[in-house]
């Protein structure tokens, strides 16, 4: 098996196994050590990471988890992400986390902080409401308060109090994490070819359950293994996925609009795991440093408030130009409301500026591919006869 | 009790809107600024210190659902690429903005001069606003209220919004109306406000009464109608509601019963709490589904979206900025899942319901996300069995009558047989 094929095997196989058996292996072997879950989008795992505590991502179950207990829980009209978590929480798959952080994604995410509060006492749960004024001073006094008091708990449970140069090391390790997730990212816009979105995202998936400092050495061993093993370009059109933060598309939703004849430059598929687009700053108050990164943040999401009022705009239009794409695959899960309610003002924008976009929605579960795979292969073969949008 | 008495106080809110909205259609010619707020949250006092008009897009969504146009904006809203899976009262409201504004008096609702988006506990909320500053083109200002993940109203929290509100939110609002902020204004608004909730408070808790003189739910969203908008911190919201005490009143001395979409029901067979919002689409039939067999609301969360004034809750004018942050932190919509459990459990106890029905509305995942854990845990705390029905707040298509009657009449007969049973 080549480098490169056996990094994609080991990141299918820890995105495959629903039991988080690498998470409890590595409890086994840290005796006395913690993890501490957290749900999409945006959750501080220096944080987690500095309080001892392995961070692992919780994404639902996608299409390989029957959902028994979890329809019990949630009406019809609601996405498939709360049902399979609840799933897997019920289900014991969860049983291993001292500690669940639920992210201000949407009310869905954060009703369900209130759900975990009734069921499972004995699990510390935090809503994580991050800042959403500009305002700096006041939302960077909020987040830097927000910040401290999630670290003395999460401490508290891990009984590791970490000093400031230990929140430095966790804060310089995520910074090199979201680092090589760029080059990751880069490489892929440059050459799409070489780094297929499926291994891309499996790579993602692996990153979300294993701890950050054995990430950094698999991924960079994919990047090196791209370099030594290039593919064959096609002729393919480039598009950006969007919408896709929160409830992940099944794998075979990525694979179908690869196999449709689509290479995807960029997307936001896991988007905490790059969140922050600055580097932090190692100096002074570390958590300070960490709150003020957050503040100046460039990313632009659903779950943000766009203070810049033609920021929806011009959104598309710069990822768009950025990643050199011809056009935009709105993907949303169902009833998500963060990425449907943004959908209008986002494609009006696209469009504004000529640039072609399809949209769809799916479920962490949907089964049959078919239909999507031909929306995408007419959109790529459009975009070959007529062109993409050229985002001035 | 005399019918001249319990017509005043609906005259006077009629009143009341058709006034308001008559001075909303002429705000841009006497050049009145136009603010636009929601109802949880709203700060409706500072707006109105300003000498601003206040706007509720919900109240006008809502309105466009008892008056069957809901419908026809939804579909307008979906033709322009808004998705069926979201929240129809953004689509509504969308809906009836493409179709010329035209608000619930049959007056034009001019365009807002400021959102004052006060992010309290409803995502939605930010897109709404970000969706009409795009049809608007006009100023936002961003209120964040920290959600009350623990159930409490944490210290640095309160720190937060009186910052923002110091160096945002007032800033924001002396750039749109040209006027200073005049901290003696607030307070004098700021006491009327505390002056109505308390005749609110009364009227609320008059429901402890068998029979009960008011529906809790259907009756009272009428009833917080008035301090939920335009009108806490009006001589005429005080006028409002101290009419509406002495209705309340009279019929509770009087020993009779609210009047519903079937005449006034004094025989109260059954005493219900109720959580969620109503189908405003449907809002008499549904109604009448409950006073055909003489089910009385004595309580609802849904009429606590504004404010929870019966935990004791006024708006105080000798801290007008801090009681600002409280008042829009307590709001239903801000409070975490075991609050509101708590809510109800105390209301089912307090006002000795029988029963407890959840509306849960495809639109709210606000509200709805976590309802079927809501009903579980109220239902084993209480051993009050409860019942759930499915609809929409304003889109049409999510309401089926048939299903809703037939579930309400099992549930009722339910109750029934428990009593025979002696369980209940
Ligand atoms: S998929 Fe969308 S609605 Fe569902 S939990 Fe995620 S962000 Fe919320
Ligand atoms: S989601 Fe619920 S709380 Fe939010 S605007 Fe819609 S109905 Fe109101």
């Amino acid at each position: 098996m080549s480098k490169r094929a056996e990094i994609v095997e080991w990141a299918r196989d820890l995105y495959e196994d629903l039991d988080f058996t690498s998470v409890r292996r590595w409890l086994d072997v840290h005796p006395g050590r913690k993890a501490c879950g957290y749900l999409p989008v945006y959750a501080p795992r220096e944080v987690i990471h500095a309080a001892g505590m392995l961070p692992v991502g919780i994404h639902g179950g996608g299409d390989r988890l029957e959902i028994i207990r979890g329809d019990a829980f949630y009406q019809s009209y609601i996405c498939h992400l709360p049902r399979s978590v609840i799933e897997l929480a019920q289900s014991g798959r969860l049983s291993m986390l001292s500690a669940v952080l639920f992210p201000s994604t949407c009310d869905v995410i954060r009703n369900l902080s209130g759900i975990w509060k009734l069921l499972y006492p004995d699990v510390y749960v935090r809503y994580i409401d991050v800042p959403q004024v500009p305002d700096p001073e006041a939302a960077a006094d909020f987040w830097v308060g927000e910040l401290r008091r999630l670290l003395g708990d999460l401490s508290a449970i891990s009984g590791h109090h970490p000093s400031d140069d230990e929140i430095r090391s966790s804060i310089a390790l995520y910074n090199d994490v979201r680092g090589v997730i760029r080059q990751l990212y880069a490489l892929r816009q440059q050459r799409p070819w070489d780094v297929p979105t499926e291994e891309l995202y499996l790579l993602m998936r692996a990153g979300e359950v294993i701890p950050p400092e054995e990430f950094i050495v698999r991924a960079r061993a994919y990047l090196g293994a791209v370099e030594a093993e290039p593919k064959r370009p096609r002729d393919n059109s480039r598009v950006v996925v969007t919408g896709a933060f929160c409830e992940q598309p099944p794998l075979g939703l990525i694979k179908s609009i690869e196999r449709a004849g689509c290479y995807v430059v960029d997307d936001d598929f896991l988007l905490g795991n790059r969140f922050v687009t600055g580097v932090v700053g190692l100096e002074g108050d570390p958590l300070r440093s960490l709150a003020e990164s957050f503040l100046h943040n460039e990313q632009r999401t659903s779950v943000m408030y766009e203070g810049d009022a033609s920021g929806k705009r011009q959104l598309m239009r710069r990822r768009v130009k950025d990643a050199g794409a011809d056009g935009i695959i709105f993907a949303a899960p169902s009833f998500c409301d963060p990425a449907l309610l943004d959908q209008p003002m986002l494609r009006a924008g696209a469009e504004q500026a000529g640039i072609p976009c399809i949209a769809f929605k799916y479920a962490e579960n949907s089964g049959q591919f078919q239909q999507f795979r031909e929306q995408a292969g007419t959109f790529s073969d459009s975009i070959k006869l007529w062109g993409g949008g050229t985002a001035a | 009790m005399s019918t001249a008495l319990k017509d005043r106080s609906m005259l006077l809110q009629k009143e009341m809107i058709a006034s308001h909205f008559a001075r909303l259609e002429r705000a841009p010619e006497n050049k009145e600024p136009v603010v636009y707020t929601f109802v949880p949250g709203n700060l409706v006092e500072l707006i109105r210190s300003f000498g601003a008009l206040p706007v509720l897009p919900e109240i006008n969504a809502l309105q466009s659902g008892m008056r069957k146009q809901s419908g026809d904006y939804i579909a307008e809203a979906e033709r322009v690429g808004h998705s069926e899976d979201v929240c129809a009262y953004v689509k509504s409201d969308i809906g009836m903005l493409r179709s010329g504004n035209i608000g619930p008096a049959g007056t034009k609702i001019p365009k807002p001069d400021l959102l004052l988006l006060s992010y309290t506990g409803c995502y939605t909320f930010m897109k709404w606003f970000e969706l009409l500053r795009e049809e608007y083109d006009c100023p936002a200002v961003f209120f964040h209220v920290p959600y009350q993940g623990d159930g409490v109203l944490e210290p640095e929290h309160r720190e937060y919004m009186l910052r923002q509100l110091r160096e945002q939110v007032i800033p924001a609002l002396e750039k749109a109306t040209g006027r200073a902020y005049d901290e003696e204004a607030l307070r004098e608004r700021l006491t009327l406000a505390a002056e109505a909730e308390d005749h609110l408070v009364a009227v609320l808790q008059s429901a402890k009464h068998r029979p009960s003189p008011i529906d809790g739910y259907f009756g009272t969203v009428y009833y917080v109608g008035p301090l939920f908008s335009a009108f806490r911190g009006t001589p005429e919201g005080v006028e409002y509601y101290r009419t509406l005490r002495e209705e309340v009143e009279e019929r509770l001395a009087a020993g009779l019963g609210p009047v519903t979409p079937e005449g006034q029901l004094n025989d109260q067979k059954y005493r219900l709490v109720v959580e969620g919002p109503p189908s405003w689409t449907h809002f008499r039939e549904f109604w009448k589904m409950f006073a055909d067999e003489g089910a009385v609301v004595v309580a609802s969360t849904y009429t606590k979206v504004g404010g929870t004034y019966d935990f004791g809750f006024r708006h105080n004018p000798n801290d007008p900025l801090g009681t600002l942050a409280d008042y829009c932190s307590g709001c239903y919509t801000n409070l975490n899942l075991p609050s509101r459990i708590d809510m109800l459990v105390r209301y089912i106890r307090e006002y000795e319901a029988d029963g407890f029905l959840i509306n849960s509305v495809k639109s709210c995942n606000s509200f709805s996300a976590g309802q079927l854990m809501i009903l579980r845990e109220v239902e084993k705390r209480t051993g009050i069995p409860g019942a759930f029905v499915e609809s929409d707040l304003v889109d049409p298509r999510y309401f089926s009558s048939a299903n809703i009657k037939n579930r309400l009449e099992s549930y009722f007969q339910m109750i029934q047989a428990r009593r025979v049973g002696g369980l209940a």
